[in-house]
């Protein structure tokens, strides 16, 4: 292959990825656009404990005897079936025998916020489904 | 004119009577707090504007405040919210847990006695004409410390955002160490019962709490500040 021929191939492909890049953008957004509310009621309520980074480590957490949970383990919130999520976030810690540092926030969102969060939960931790 | 109808024009105007509006705060407030308060009751309770107020509602502030503790801060302001208000946008990562950042908060501006004096008394003034406030809720029926310390800090999880110890506790809710001088002890029972009714939609959960664990909580902190006081 001559340099020329070796050039324009590699144009072909840069062109290609291109366009494949701009094909597959829109559809990433679509993905994040549908946790909007959710990711704003979880830095609004849920990052002072589970933190900015979604890790455990928020600003309250210095103190606490229990470590609040790390949204971002997959292991570990993999393990978490929905439904037991779905009760915590609720219902508080207790609901599942864990700490009573994780409050019932059953009076502060509806339940359809709740079944967003706890999807949301799942697109952090990149883990699990409906189990 | 038919009895209902009559009932509803008696009971708007009865409303419309009792509300505050921005026409009748006192001029000290419009012109010392209004930029970062709301003084009436705010339209919106969305997150947005959850997110954009840079003070604590006041418009129930009267109900809320001990006048002689207003007196004294206006003119030396000491830091009440640890990671500000609102809490979320005064936090960044650290090297393992978040931290406050420090550089973005901005300290109470300092009045002058007479401007503190003048600001408290009109701050006085701004009542809740909605019941969101429970007179007479608080029994004053004292406990041990050690019991109030079990509910804050381990059967209710007070402690997880308040700090009842200065340097001890969470950063995200105001402190708690003075709470006793600064707020009516209503305003303390009422905000635990239902802080969502008070002031919607703010980072801190409507727990389930009895009536008698609420005295007890309600107790400790007023007690707190008696504490801090011997110091």
């Amino acid at each position: 292959m001559n340099s020329r021929n070796s050039i324009s191939f590699s144009w072909l492909t840069s062109i290609g990825l291109i366009s494949l890049l701009a094909f597959m953008e829109p559809a990433a957004a679509a993905s994040d656009d549908s946790f909007e509310h959710a990711e704003r009621l979880y830095d609004t309520y849920c990052t002072q404990c589970h933190g900015v980074n979604r890790d455990g480590n928020g600003v309250n957490s210095v103190f606490m005897s229990v470590q609040p949970r790390d949204h971002s383990d997959a292991k570990g919130m993999g393990d978490i079936p929905n439904s037991e999520i779905i009760d915590v976030i609720k219902k508080g810690g207790l609901a599942a025998n864990k700490s009573v540092l994780m409050p019932a926030w059953g009076g502060v969102f509806s339940d359809e916020e709740v079944n967003q969060l706890a999807a949301y939960l799942r697109h952090v931790c990149k883990c699990g489904s409906d189990q | 004119m038919k009895p209902y109808l009559f009932a509803a024009i008696g009971a708007s105007f009865f409303a419309t009577s009792l509300a505050v509006h921005a026409a009748d705060v006192p001029a000290v407030l419009q012109s010392k707090c209004a930029s970062c308060h709301a003084l009436t009751k705010p339209e919106s309770n969305s997150l947005d504007r959850l997110w954009e107020r840079k003070g604590p509602d006041l418009h129930y502030a009267g109900n809320k405040f001990n006048k002689e503790w207003l007196v004294e801060w206006l003119q030396d302001p000491a830091k009440i919210r640890p990671a500000g208000e609102f809490y979320r946008k005064h936090v960044k990562p650290g090297t393992k847990e978040d931290v406050v950042d420090e550089s973005s908060l901005a300290p109470h501006p300092k009045l002058a006695r007479e401007d503190a004096e003048a600001a408290a008394n009109a701050l006085m003034t701004l009542t809740d004409p909605d019941g969101l406030i429970e007179k007479g809720a608080f029994k004053d029926q004292k406990v041990a410390m050690s019991m109030g310390a079990m509910y804050f800090n381990k059967l209710r999880g007070c402690a997880a955002c308040h700090s009842a110890v200065p340097g001890k506790g969470g950063l995200s809710g105001p402190e708690m160490a003075t709470a006793g001088k600064r707020l009516q002890p209503d305003f303390i029972y009422s905000y635990i019962k239902d802080p969502q009714k008070i002031d919607k939609g703010v980072w801190m959960p409507k727990l389930d709490i009895s009536d008698a664990d609420l005295q007890k909580l309600t107790s400790y902190i007023v007690q707190l500040s008696a504490k801090e006081d011997k110091k």
